[in-house]
């Protein structure tokens, strides 16, 4: 037979629970005071807005390029900011810097580890930083010797509990971003190897990172599959703002070039447009006919055009202004991993579970 | 039992103070969003090839031939 508990334990029980009951009571008290703020200025829909923009044409984009190389699934991709180099790292454990000019391959280094998810080309073009299942970041001085061992310069710099999804390099070689399938994002001094600061606030794996466009401006966002994707404040480790109207997984968040605001892409077959000063979800991207993933956006120079790769294998290029899709490429003979526009604006690469790599313009 | 309640417990105050500075933010209207978004589009759209397209003879990766460096 079980003896009573001591009644100080019963009322100190009693307590704890009435004060929690009173913090779940003010959470949802802010929280629906949150949708209320938010549908105040819900006015107008963007769409109905840019009626009176001029609709676009037709567009031609081909394939002009096919990189040819890794021996397993392309994971990811960075331009360098020289607008031709391109690194990309793949599921073989390989990291190819390409000049996607010619095509060739200018340097390989393989990792220690199979799925390198992540890989980053540094401002200065001198070094790329990747990771992937080693739960590490790490960067590799590129040398202009072709025939030196790259793996010899290796520096370890960062170090999650869990795989590394994405890395990026702050506005300098100095600095990397990383977000990590142990559900926090954090910076790091490349040097030092040294954690600056770490971002704490998503529910489980991030997935996708992107930093704010302006020099000044030190916020950058980030996705992940508790669905949210969250704005963080990189000198405090504050999350600022927090959106959560996807239906699953957030692979891919990118800023819009003005830096007001961002889309996304999710595994609920959606990209959607955030604006960070309407705080609000702006824009849906969909249709009926898309019900695979989204693994990958990236927006024109302009902001006009939002590409997205898909796990259909297909690329869809969304009128952002409109809602509207313009354009649906094909040419991968599996999904679409991994897509970014080039520095200038002339080009987008993707990346694929095909192995290959396209330049399309 | 107690040690579970006490961490709900600052989990929970966690996120009111979280959801304190969510509900503190200065928001703009969408009709005042969208506008500069449309600006901006339109401010950019002039410079921005893949939108506007430019001649195949300016744009490296539409010229077939590899560059020779001479």
């Amino acid at each position: 037979m079980r003896s009573p508990p001591i009644p100080e334990m019963a009322t100190q029980e009693v307590q704890l629970n009435e004060t929690l009951a009173h913090l779940k009571t003010e959470s949802d008290t802010l929280k629906t005071k949150l949708e209320e703020e938010r549908a105040k200025l819900h006015d107008v829909e963007l769409h109905q807005v840019a009626e009176k923009v001029e609709a676009l044409g037709q567009f031609v984009m081909k394939t002009r390029r096919t990189l040819k190389g890794h021996g397993n699934k392309v994971l990811c991709m960075d331009w360098c900011k020289d607008k031709r180099r391109i690194v990309s790292s793949s599921q073989d454990g390989k990291v190819i810097v390409w000049d996607a000019f010619t095509t060739n391959k200018e340097h390989a280094v393989t990792m220690p580890c199979t799925w390198v998810m992540a890989c980053a080309y540094a401002p200065s073009g001198c070094a790329v930083a990747c990771g992937g299942l080693d739960n590490k970041c790490s960067v590799y001085p590129l040398s202009l010797d072709k025939n030196e061992n790259l793996a010899a310069k290796k520096k370890s710099v960062a170090m999650h509990t869990n795989y590394l999804s994405a890395c990026c390099f702050t506005n300098s070689d100095m600095q990397i971003l990383t977000s990590s399938g142990d559900g926090t994002c954090a910076l790091w001094d490349v040097e030092s190897g040294q954690l600056l600061q770490s971002f704490h606030g998503h529910a489980a794996d991030v997935l996708c990172l992107d930093l704010a466009p302006s020099e000044t401006a030190n916020t950058f966002v980030s996705g992940g599959c508790d669905k949210k994707a969250n704005v963080w404040d990189m000198r405090s480790g504050q999350c600022i703002q927090s959106f959560e109207t996807h239906e699953s997984d957030i692979n891919s968040v990118r800023y819009y070039p003005s830096g007001d605001a961002f889309a996304s892409g999710s595994d609920d077959a959606t990209c959607r447009l955030y604006d960070l000063r309407a705080d609000r979800e702006v824009a849906i991207y969909s249709k009926e006919s898309i019900i695979f993933g989204v693994s990958s956006v990236d927006f024109s120079l302009s902001g006009r055009l939002l590409f997205g790769g898909y796990n259909d294998y297909t690329i869809n290029v969304w009128d952002v202004l409109k809602g509207t899709r313009v354009s649906i490429l094909f040419g991968h003979e599996n999904r679409v991993s991994t897509l970014r526009v080039s520095p200038d604006g002339t080009a987008f690469c993707t990346g694929s579970w095909d192995h290959t790599l396209r330049i399309w313009a | 039992m107690n040690m579970s309640t006490t961490n709900n417990i600052a989990q929970a105050r966690k996120l009111v103070e979280q959801l304190r500075i969510e509900a503190g933010f200065e928001r703009i209207k969408v009709s005042k969003a969208a506008a500069d978004l449309m600006s901006y589009c339109e401010q950019h759209a002039r410079s921005d090839p893949l939108l506007v397209g430019v001649p195949t003879s300016e744009n490296p990766f539409k010229d077939k031939k590899p560059c020779i460096i001479l």
